[in-house]
């Protein structure tokens, strides 16, 4: 009886020493399996402005009270036009600033005259909501140099986007986290 | 291009263009002749990567400190503050994320995707508690978890569940690890980090039906301690399997265990196990053809099991991005919905054949049944598993924390009264700190 009791600590033993030697070994394989699949840099969040369809859903979808997601303009691509479609609406009343001849819901851009007939058009990020009204406006007629992107300074990065998950056209992906801006643009397209 | 003219020829354009919305060029950036130079694109740096690494290290810290309280230091008290500290730094601070429970997408994804890279920090995060749990026990939930903390610090009046509920409810976490890795593993989404109940208290803010699921939790939690560890998260499910082989074990009496019965009571999270009784003479036999039975009809639970999951994974499919959207655009080219959805028309923007999106959405429907043949069968085993090991009497002689269950939270310590003798030795100086 003794003998017997004495054998089953010792099988015990051995089967613990097992699981724990093999359990150490499992975490070490999984490690060294999915090192070779690490990002060498790690990625943050990113819109492709290309595949974007301006749906208004990042002004919504982000965890964030104020989303992640802005209007940024790329100003070698604009036409600096005076009828502005990602400016005005159609068929504004008139074509000056005044809050009902903006298609802006929060008059985030600001209209700059440069010279006759030019105007620059600024995004203040501040007021930005990110809801692409006027990126599918400009989208829709003029150049398209409105387009939306994730402004790193406040995205949270988080695991899974949830902006990711409700963007229709799929225009989510993650980017290196030396390059996070995919710019419209001469000199800047990915 | 004089300044008058650009007005005509603005609209001129847009009667040219407003069909087509290409996104070329259609108005060439003017030539300024004020001396106007183009402002620069502004591109606001990505958060500073030291934040993730500090996290990391502070995770890394964090568990060291844990172990040591709850294994050497035993003090409750410290315990707690850790807790407390966990909380505020990765749920509020840090948002919650990356967190070790949501990782198990990471990992899931990038060991089944061929073009997935997983972050390193996410790989961290997710081996990290992993490591110290076969050295240490549970001590990532004890006071590391910010989900735990918050349901830990709403434990009000513990009232305890009955054994067999409590491993019914289990299998749920069970269930939920196999539904996780299947929906990240086939790129349909990550199910932990989408249905995290906290995130929305953490963030302070978020989807209504994730801030009333984690009220629900907490209000639950104020009298069954810790819900969603118990019952629901999948990354418990992996804790509690390496916590059964830690080399060091929460023990609740720091000396030899006098029966006392003093802490049976102790735990609010039923993980401390009584001694066990002799065994009446009669039922050997009984028990020994329960357990036969149960061997016999192990294959059985789990071919229904995995015959379930599999059934019921077309619905499930129908949340990936690629399945929903064939399936809209089938119903739109049968003319059941004679609009579109935003998806449909971005769709149908890039140019794509139909018959490339059915044929991608049929190999993941595909995914899906194998996949759900997988998970079936790994929960039907866990119920076998559960059902026969409940057969099984195990001989203790004192009283046990529960490797497995044991969250490490130190709640037990002051029950035992040579805990109290130890730290009376201690105050006095009498014994150092064993």
């Amino acid at each position: 009886m003794q003998n017997n009791k004495k054998e089953t600590i010792n099988r015990r033993r051995f089967l613990k020493e097992t699981c724990f030697g093999s359990s150490i070994a499992a975490l070490a394989g999984l490690a060294a399996g999915l090192w070779s699949k690490t990002s060498p840099a790690k990625t943050v969040w990113q819109i492709d402005p290309e595949i974007c369809s301006s749906c208004g859903n990042c002004a919504t979808y982000c965890v964030l009270e104020e989303s992640a997601v802005k209007c940024v303009h790329a100003y070698a691509m604009c036409g600096y036009c005076d009828l502005c479609t990602g400016y005005l609406p159609p068929d504004p009343k008139d074509m000056d600033t005044g809050a009902e001849n903006e298609l802006c819901p929060t008059g985030a851009i600001i209209r700059t005259f440069v010279e006759d007939p030019y105007y620059e058009y600024t995004i203040d990020e501040k007021l930005c909501i990110g809801c692409a009204k006027c990126v599918k406006g400009c989208d829709a007629f003029g150049n398209g140099s409105l387009f939306m992107q994730i402004r790193h300074d406040r995205c949270v990065n988080c695991n899974e986007c949830s902006i990711a998950v409700a963007c229709p056209s799929q225009a989510f992906k993650r980017v290196p986290f030396d390059k996070p801006y995919i710019l419209k643009g001469a000199n800047n397209t990915p | 291009m004089t300044a008058r003219n650009v007005n005509i020829l603005v609209i001129a354009l847009l009667m040219l263009f407003c069909c087509s919305a290409l996104a070329v060029e259609n108005f060439p950036p003017p030539d300024f002749e004020s001396g106007y130079t183009l402002p620069d694109t502004e591109v606001p740096e990505a958060k500073n990567m030291q934040h993730e690494y500090i996290a990391l290290g502070v995770l890394f810290v964090a568990l060291s400190i844990s172990a040591y309280l709850s294994l050497k230091n035993r003090n409750r008290k410290l315990i707690f503050s850790l807790m407390i500290f966990s909380m505020l730094y990765f749920g509020f601070f840090r948002k919650g994320c990356i967190c070790p429970i949501g990782s198990i997408g990471n990992v899931a994804l990038s060991a089944f995707s061929s073009d997935y890279a997983i972050p390193l920090i996410a790989l961290a995060f997710f081996l990290l508690p992993l490591i110290f749990t076969v050295f240490f026990g549970r001590v990532f939930c004890s006071a590391v978890c910010p989900l735990g903390a918050i349901q830990d610090l709403v434990l009000l009046k513990p009232i305890s569940v009955p054994s067999w509920l409590e491993n019914s409810l289990r299998i749920l976490a069970y269930l939920y690890l196999g539904l996780a890795v299947l929906f990240a593993a086939t790129g349909a989404s990550f199910i932990i980090c989408r249905y995290d109940p906290f995130i929305a208290i953490f963030r302070l803010g978020g989807n209504l039906n994730i801030v009333i699921l984690g009220v629900c939790l907490l209000l639950i939690g104020i009298f069954i301690g810790r819900p969603y560890c118990r019952f629901l998260c999948p990354y418990s499910v992996i804790l509690r399997q390496f916590s059964r082989i830690s080399r060091k074990k929460v023990s609740i009496t720091p000396d030899d265990c006098i029966k006392c019965k003093l802490c049976e009571d102790a735990c609010p999270f039923g993980a401390i196990d009584k001694p066990t009784q002799p065994w009446p003479g009669g039922s050997y036999i009984k028990d020994k053809k329960l357990l036969a039975m149960l061997i016999v009809l192990t294959p059985v639970i789990i071919f229904i099991s995995g015959w379930l999951l599999s059934s019921a994974s077309p619905p499930l499919s129908r949340s990936h991005p690629t399945v929903s959207l064939a399936q809209r655009i089938y119903l739109e080219e049968n003319k059941t919905f004679t609009d579109s959805t935003d998806a449909s028309d971005a769709f149908r923007a890039t140019g794509k054949t139909i018959n490339t999106l059915y044929s991608e959405a049929s190999a993941v429907k595909e995914q899906f049944t194998l996949g759900g043949w997988f998970v079936g069968t790994f929960v039907g085993f866990v119920i076998a598993a559960k059902l026969i090991g409940s057969t099984i009497r195990w001989r203790r002689t004192e009283y046990l924390a529960n490797p497995a269950s044991c969250l490490a939270c130190g709640r037990c310590f002051k029950y035992c009264p040579k805990e109290q003798v130890r730290l009376k030795k201690k105050s006095s100086g009498n014994i150092d700190d064993k």
